[in-house]
């Protein structure tokens, strides 16, 4: 297991600086002076402007400039946001459990809905109840996230009013971040009035990020279940005169997770993709929305080091994943 | 995959009998000569999926709304009338039959839009396509052919890109080049082609050591003729339906540039572009939302369902 | 002799228009050995998986009598077919590696059959599987208890799966083809474990095999099977002295051991018959060596004859040889109409 690990590790860490790579080619691609792109539409004086060329390394060779950016990413410095002044590493962690609550809810519906939905169309195959499913997550799938996220609004914020139209929690409330997690903080503090504002504004966009997951989720378990039920393990499970319920889930869930624990691991880079829309749909606090204003705004030492870190989550996602699967095959366990 | 192979049996006598291996196993000459032409035997098994014949239909019918725009359409997509801002649909109270499905908040017809963005989404989502496909097979044959160094650079390469979500790297790349829709169609390229570079190249890695084409080694091919005349012929089935597939993801990536306003420019009437300007009329013109969105989906649909058609029909694998 | 332990009359199993086995009758008593052989296709272990309500649905299941052990199962809820089921009847499988849960330790699977039939404590179940695994020759059982069948091999595993079907001490094992799969010296050995099993624990064993030289070694009786309908029902010994049916010499002279001499081994021509092209007469006819006339228009029906039954025009033994008169109707249409108990299982 543990060589398993090593070498799951060893394709992860190049990985790595391969992104760090591109993220340095990025700001050397963007048309014009890094420098005066920094100062903004105010200018800079000729003087300045070379001292600060100098300070800067840029006159260094390219080489070199790679490898300060290198020494400087691992001690955590990703740069100074050009519009807040403040350090990029400080911003995106302030904003990061925004975007990790949501996600979790998301995954948590398309979890909750797709895994029951896709066992159910398996057994009943070929059945109303199938077609319909399947239906439901071919739709589900087709469906572009912002679009889906602004008739959701429309429905149930706008017209029902149901729920809230945007943000985190109600600007009635104001709750002292210790953790960053709304929902853990608000329960902390033991403020429920707030904490159930919280939960509330969570509930739509949590439900818009969560259907194209939710739909494909829906789909991969129909066919993983589909193959394992006609395993001959399953046959012998039948033998031995298990309920059907025990059949099912324990000799054939558990082995149709195996390939789904992969599809649902990719799902992660669906969902922060998708939370760049839902986000700026929904002015969630988030990763997503402040990567959108960082481009608006031209701040491009918050992009570079926003995309660096979101690749460094999905790697350390696919990373969980391997591990997990590991955990759930036996076949690769125990090499 | 019969289609394919059925190609190169001229050359690799030994595809014949690959090819009972997986159909039947009597293999007396009548009944050989009994065997449907590939297509007609493609077309039977994608009739038998009737969403995927819906989709083909419905998509055929987007197509023709698409070239006979000009003709179809009720109004120019641009022009503004003042005298008709945000009206509804015809069939709401205050809607005219001038404009079937309303105007937005600029007095522009919303059908002649959608009917002109289709245009717009068809034609850049199967450009993207098509070149992410060829540079894709390009790069996955090279990798997969000749290993080694060429092998782990592209894989690497491919892995780095497949490690940052594509939307995100697709607006990256559109902050470097700057928003229009032609950048954006080159960067869902860029962020399609890692997927179709990894496809080829394990299909090219799993046809390497198949007796037919050492046998086309034997006979002295060159390495372009291997690669191209031998291997990508068998290697093509899954890239079809991966292909299919990728239309909807580039359509639905970039009406998601376009309603970041990343990516088509107004007053360009492309589907996502339409809904970005639609967010504030939410509660005054819910049809704003609906229509270009709608759309959308049901072209994203139609090629998720085709995609699945073909998969059947392909994949040698499901056939009996 | 009154209440057999199994009794099937006219079972019939049909997966759409084919009819996987037809109107198949059989008694047996408790102790007994029967071998059934045929060739793949031939309906053998869809009879048993019938008999254990293992088949899917498309898979329609009709019968006159179903009856094991005094309960018809024809007319027990699922419920109660699962309480019988992995207990009093179970099953081993052709392929022992795939047939295990890849996911689940040794020890889990065979435990689990304990805990739903038997329950009991923790404790006892870990003995007792301790206990079954030395039962089947698996050397320091409580290591292998905690094993992943990937890392047994295919004997090994058979002999979990062995354990684990006489967790319960059933009455009634079947063993499908559960040697096909494995090498040739493991393959006397299993035989010779479950032959040494169902002498200790007096229990029925239904063998499902076309290796007829494991029926030689091991069955009290011997079904021949062909094409889904029983062709020929002996007492072993007589069987392979003097076999009746065609299909049956056919099989026994392609054994090795009795062509010695020849230049070639002989075999029967073709292969038995699919659901498209099933003869009008009798199933065997296009490959018989003896076929008349007769064989291709009409289908024999299963006669009776002193020691046995065999389902031929123009039996092989000329004492037992009985009218060949043919009879009005073919015997599987009169059955059709009386059907009265059918039941299809989901």
């Amino acid at each position: 297991m543990l060589l398993y690990l090593f070498k799951r590790m060893a394709v992860f860490i190049p990985t790595f600086f391969g992104i760090t790579l591109l993220t340095f080619a990025m700001i050397r691609l963007i048309p014009g002076d890094p420098i005066e792109l920094m100062a903004g539409e105010r200018g800079i004086d000729p003087e300045r402007h070379a001292i600060l060329r100098a300070e800067m390394g840029l006159d260094d060779p390219i080489v070199f400039q790679y490898l300060n950016y290198i020494g400087d990413v691992l001690q955590g410095d990703l740069g100074v946001s050009v519009v807040t002044k403040t350090p990029v590493l400080d911003e995106f962690l302030a904003l990061f459990p925004a975007t990790v609550e949501l996600s979790f809810f998301a995954i948590i519906f398309a979890l909750s809905i797709g895994l029951p939905l896709g066992i159910i169309a398996a057994l009943r195959r070929g059945s109303m109840i199938d077609y319909t499913t399947m239906g439901i997550s071919l739709t589900g799938y087709s469906m572009p996230v912002f679009w889906w996220a602004l008739i959701l609004m429309m429905v149930f914020s706008v017209t029902l009013g149901w729920t809230p139209v945007s943000g985190r929690i109600s600007f009635l409330y104001y709750v002292e971040p210790v953790t960053g997690f709304l929902l853990i903080d608000t329960w902390l503090e033991g403020n429920w009035a707030a904490f159930k504002s919280a939960l509330w504004h969570l509930v739509l966009p949590a439900t818009a990020l969560g259907t194209i997951p939710m739909a494909v989720i829906a789909r991969m378990t129909r066919s993983s279940m589909l193959e394992v039920l006609g395993e001959d393990y399953i046959r012998t499970a039948r033998a031995k005169g298990l309920s059907s319920w025990r059949v099912v889930m324990i000799h054939g869930l558990r082995n149709a997770m195996i390939p789904l624990i992969t599809v649902i691991g990719l799902q992660v880079g669906v969902l922060l993709a998708g939370a760049i829309l839902t986000e700026t749909m929904f002015s969630w606090p988030g990763i997503g929305k402040w990567l959108i204003e960082s481009v608006r705004r031209r701040d491009y030492p918050s992009l570079q080091g926003g995309v660096l870190l979101i690749s460094a989550v999905v790697i350390i996602v696919n990373l969980i994943v391997d591990v997990l699967y590991g955990v759930f095959n036996p076949r690769i366990r125990k090499q | 995959m019969t289609e394919i192979t059925s190609k190169t049996d001229g050359e690799n006598p030994q595809m014949t009998t690959e090819q009972t291996d997986s159909g039947a196993v009597v293999a007396s000459t009548e009944v050989v000569n009994n065997y449907p032409h590939p297509i007609v035997e493609f077309w039977q098994y994608f009739r038998a999926n009737k969403g995927a014949v819906f989709g083909l239909v419905v998509l055929v019918l987007l197509v023709l709304m698409a070239i006979f725009a000009p003709l179809l359409a009720p109004h120019p997509p641009n022009e503004q009338y003042r005298d008709a801002l945000l009206m509804p649909p015809a069939w709401a109270e205050q809607g005219s039959m001038l404009y079937p499905l309303g105007t937005d908040d600029l007095g522009r017809d919303l059908l002649s839009r959608i009917m002109y963005g289709a245009q717009v989404s068809l034609t850049t989502g199967s450009m993207v396509v098509v070149l992410a496909v060829s540079f894709g097979i390009l790069l996955g044959l090279l990798a997969g052919y000749f290993r080694g160094l060429v092998d782990i650079v592209i894989t690497r390469l491919m892995d780095v890109m497949l490690a940052v979500p594509s939307l995100l790297s697709a607006i990256v790349i559109v902050a470097i080049l700057g928003p229009s829709l032609l950048n954006a169609a080159l960067a869902v390229v860029i962020t399609q082609l890692p997927h179709f570079v990894r496809l080829t190249r394990s299909s090219v890695i799993s046809e390497m050591p198949k007796p037919y084409v050492t046998a086309s080694q034997v006979a002295g091919a060159s390495h372009l003729r291997l690669m191209f005349n031998t291997i990508l012929p068998n290697c093509l089935a899954p890239l079809i339906v991966q292909a299919t597939l990728g239309i909807s993801t580039a359509i639905l990536d970039l009406a998601a540039l376009g309603f970041l306003g990343m990516g088509a420019q107004p007053p360009t009437p492309e589907w996502g572009t339409m809904l970005s300007g639609s967010l504030q009329f939410m509660q005054r013109a819910p049809w704003m939302v609906t229509f270009p969105g709608l759309f959308i989906l049901i072209t994203v649909l139609c090629f998720n369902l085709m995609g699945d058609g073909l998969r059947d029909a392909l994949d040698p694998k499901l056939k009996r | 002799m009154t209440n057999p332990l199994l009794h099937i009359e006219d079972l019939s199993v049909q997966f759409g228009s084919f009819t996987a086995v037809e109107n198949l009758s059989l008694k047996l008593e408790l102790g007994e050995i029967l071998g059934i052989v045929g060739e793949s296709g031939s309906g053998k272990s869809v009879t048993m998986l019938a008999l254990m309500g293992l088949i899917a649905y498309p898979g329609k299941i009709t019968a006159k009598k179903l009856e094991f052990n005094g309960k018809d199962l024809l007319s027990i809820s699922a419920k109660e077919r699962r309480s019988l089921i992995g207990k009093d009847m179970s099953m081993i499988f052709q392929e022992p590696m795939t047939s295990l849960n890849p996911s689940y330790t040794v020890g889990f699977q065979i435990s689990e059959a304990l805990k739903v039939h038997e329950g009991g404590s923790r404790r006892a179940r870990y003995k007792r599987c301790v206990e079954l695994l030395e039962q089947v020759g698996i050397p320091d059982p409580t290591k292998r208890l905690k094993a992943f069948p990937h890392q047994l091999s295919g004997g090994m595993c058979q002999r979990i799966m062995i354990a684990m079907a006489i967790a319960c001490n059933p009455k009634l094992l079947i063993a499908d083809e559960p040697t096909t799969a494995l090498d040739v010296t493991i393959q006397a050995q299993i035989i010779e474990l479950l032959q040494s099993l169902q002498r200790d624990q007096g229990m029925t064993l239904i063998m499902i095999t076309h290796d007829m030289g494991v029926v030689a070694q091991c069955a009290d009786r011997v079904n021949v099977m062909y094409a889904g309908q029983l062709v020929e029902d002996r007492a072993a010994e007589k069987l392979f002295s003097e076999p009746n049916h065609p299909y049956t010499s056919a099989l026994l002279s392609a054994l090795p051991e009795r062509s010695k001499g020849k230049n070639r081994l002989p075999t029967i021509p073709g292969i038995v018959p699919g659901p498209l092209d099933r003869p009008v007469g009798c199933l065997f006819s296009p490959r018989c060596f003896a076929v008349q006339e007769q064989c291709s228009g009409n289908r024999p029906p299963l006669e009776l004859d002193s020691d046995g039954a065999t389902r031929c025009f123009y039996p092989l033994r000329a004492e037992v040889i009985k009218s060949t008169e043919l009879k009005s109707e073919i015997e599987g249409v009169d059955h059709q109409h009386d059907l009265e108990k059918t039941e299809g299982w989901a």
